[in-house]
């Protein structure tokens, strides 16, 4: 029984991690530009196909991942220059449509130029399985976690310690406001677009030894990454990761012990009931309109 | 301008009625019927997301509720296709009426994300429940027919969805000009303002949401009847959402924009065939961009253009 929980616990919070970054992927962009960024999922898919492929080519590990983590947060930043920058203050729905059509964009180049097979990656040191009171745990899955960990440590630096997290917060909290004190908002938005891609992309090099990738698994992975996200409460970076390792783990305790078929349905059975009952999710605080 | 509200709807009429004449052949027949049942489904999206300014990312999962009760029903337990169809818009607005009231307390995004999650379970249940919908394979449909009278070939489906276009095209003018639509379109400029004087904000939100739901479950069934097939694609994520993008395209809170959005998305698919595996490439590409320069839509930017309202 408790190695059978501990199983479904361990593939949760596996899962959940590569959902909390792409969650802080969406936090970054929502907080710069209050633009949901669809094309979220997309990074998550490109990190992973472009390593697969850069290995495949030959190139060292290390060498791979960096370029596969670079290339997405470029993607990123052309989708802000030459995408959202023109359209600032358009409606959500022009901003949704915009990012949906760059998704599409992407996947599509992604399928003629890598082709529309599954891919996988070889596990970053080894596949022998770490035995835990009777459930396994994949070293992979230490990797996933571990980096997912740095990952948030160093985020909260940036965002508590250094003065461009600062001005990227205070952006955030009120536009004109950073304006005036000569926060370059515009600089401000790059850097968000950059970093969610390379989040993104990062979480889905991560998760690629173990579930395997294609030209279209960006699109569940990128819609539970915006569960996570506002599950957390949109806008909140903590909110975001344990807004993802709870879809993660509800996820696969769904399919463990309810339903397998329905795994995918879960987190959204999951969002709508919480907004139901708390319309700003779990972390989201108290809003008052202004008239 | 109070006049010159119906012309529009005579042009539609006219265009609807020379139409089949010219048509060269059935390909192009077949284009119109589909192009006139988007047309329908978009007008109806139109009222909440246009005019009552409320999103809708799930609405392909009305549409599928509507086809499956269509292609269900008669083949499972051998029930009319009109009570069926009847069946479906019925389940879809007490569906839409019982979530309606928690989901529009959300906004913008939150109530973005809730309809979105809404359109998924739909589709995945649809996926899954195999045994009653097929599974992903889908099934097929039987004819649409009432006493003894068989709706099988493309002329006499052109006739049904152009007369349900035409009544769709008076009845959502009318609708907009009405007490009803004057309070919708205030609660999209203001909520509070329009609270303020006297409008049942949400009683109305959630009456707009019920009625485009049912428009969509009722020409889900039409679909389903027409094609003659249905597959879990109908209600998926990507369906919404472009009908969400016809709806933008044509332009938000146009009746005849509904119409130009649906027909120039439901062309592009075969204008794109001949880019063999770039599709979705060009696309995505069409839809950044027409968002990018025209983000108010065809229609409404024409009209600023040349002087006038519709």
């Amino acid at each position: 029984m408790l190695a059978q929980f501990l199983q479904f616990l361990f593939s949760g919070i596996t899962v959940g991690a590569t959902y909390a970054l792409a969650a802080l992927g969406f936090t970054l962009i929502y907080n710069a530009s209050n633009v949901i960024n669809f094309a979220q999922g997309e990074f998550i898919m490109l990190g992973g196909m472009l390593a697969v492929f850069f290995v495949q080519a030959g190139l060292p590990l290390p060498v791979a991942l960096v370029l596969a983590i670079l290339i997405p947060a470029i993607v990123g930043v052309l989708i802000e220059k030459l995408a959202i920058e023109p359209v600032r203050g358009a409606e959500t729905v022009t901003l949704i449509i915009i990012t949906i059509g760059a998704s599409l964009v992407i996947r599509g180049l992604t399928s003629v130029i890598f082709g529309k097979g599954t891919h996988s990656l070889p596990a970053f040191s080894g596949e022998t399985p770490i035995d835990i009171l009777g459930a396994t745990l994949m070293p992979q899955s230490l990797w996933v976690l571990g980096v997912t960990a740095l990952v948030v440590v160093a985020l909260w630096y940036f965002f508590s310690r250094t003065l461009q997290g600062k001005a990227m917060l205070a952006t955030s909290y009120n536009r004109l406001a950073a304006e005036l004190v000569g926060i370059n908002t515009g600089w401000v938005l790059f850097m968000s677009f950059a970093m969610s891609a390379a989040l993104g992309a990062l979480g889905g090099i991560l998760i690629t030894p173990i579930t395997l990738t294609s030209y279209d698994v960006g699109i569940m992975l990128g819609l539970k990454g915006f569960v996570a996200a506002v599950l957390g409460g949109l806008g909140n970076g903590l909110g975001a990761v344990v807004g993802g390792l709870l879809v993660g783990i509800l996820e696969a305790m769904g399919a463990g012990y309810i339903s397998s078929a329905y795994k995918d349905a879960m987190p959204f059975v999951l969002i709508l009931f919480i907004l139901f009952f708390m319309p700003r999710g779990l972390f989201g605080g108290k809003s008052t309109d202004r008239v | 301008m109070k006049k010159s509200v119906y012309n529009g709807l005579y042009i539609v009429i006219a265009i609807l009625v020379v139409l089949p004449f010219v048509l060269p052949n059935s390909f192009y027949v077949d284009l119109a019927i589909r192009m006139a049942i988007n047309a329908v489904i978009v007008l109806g999206l139109n009222l909440l997301v246009g005019f009552a300014g409320q999103i809708s990312l799930g609405h392909a999962g009305f549409l599928g509720i509507g086809a499956y009760a269509s292609a269900v029903l008669p083949t499972h337990f051998g029930w009319h296709p009109l009570l069926a169809m009847a069946a479906g818009a019925a389940a879809t607005g007490l569906l839409a009426a019982v979530v309606a009231r928690p989901i529009f307390k959300l906004k913008g995004n939150y109530l973005a994300m809730a309809t979105l999650g809404l359109g998924i379970i739909i589709s995945i249940a649809l996926r899954n429940e195999a045994q009653w919908t097929g599974g992903p394979d889908g099934m097929p449909v039987p004819a649409m027919g009432m006493f003894g009278f068989e709706l099988t070939n493309d002329k006499q489906w052109y006739w049904v969805v152009a007369i349900l276009l035409s009544v769709s095209v008076w009845a959502s003018l009318n609708l907009i000009d009405s007490p009803f639509g004057r309070a919708l379109r205030a609660l999209h400029g203001s909520e509070v303002a329009s609270q303020v004087v006297g409008v049942d904000v949400v009683r109305y939100k959630v009456a707009i949401f019920v009625l485009s739901a049912v428009f969509a479950s009722l020409m889900g069934s039409v679909t389903a009847h027409y094609v003659g097939f249905v597959s879990p694609n109908f209600a998926d994520f990507f369906h919404s959402i472009e009908l969400m993008t016809m709806v933008v395209i044509g332009g938000m809170a146009s009746v005849y924009g509904s119409l130009v959005g649906a027909v120039l998305l439901t062309a592009l698919p075969q204008a794109l065939a001949t880019f063999e595996g770039w599709e979705t490439v060009v696309f995505g590409a069409i839809l950044m961009l027409s968002m990018i320069f025209l983000p108010k839509g065809l229609v409404p930017t024409l009209a600023a253009k040349f002087g006038k309202g519709e």
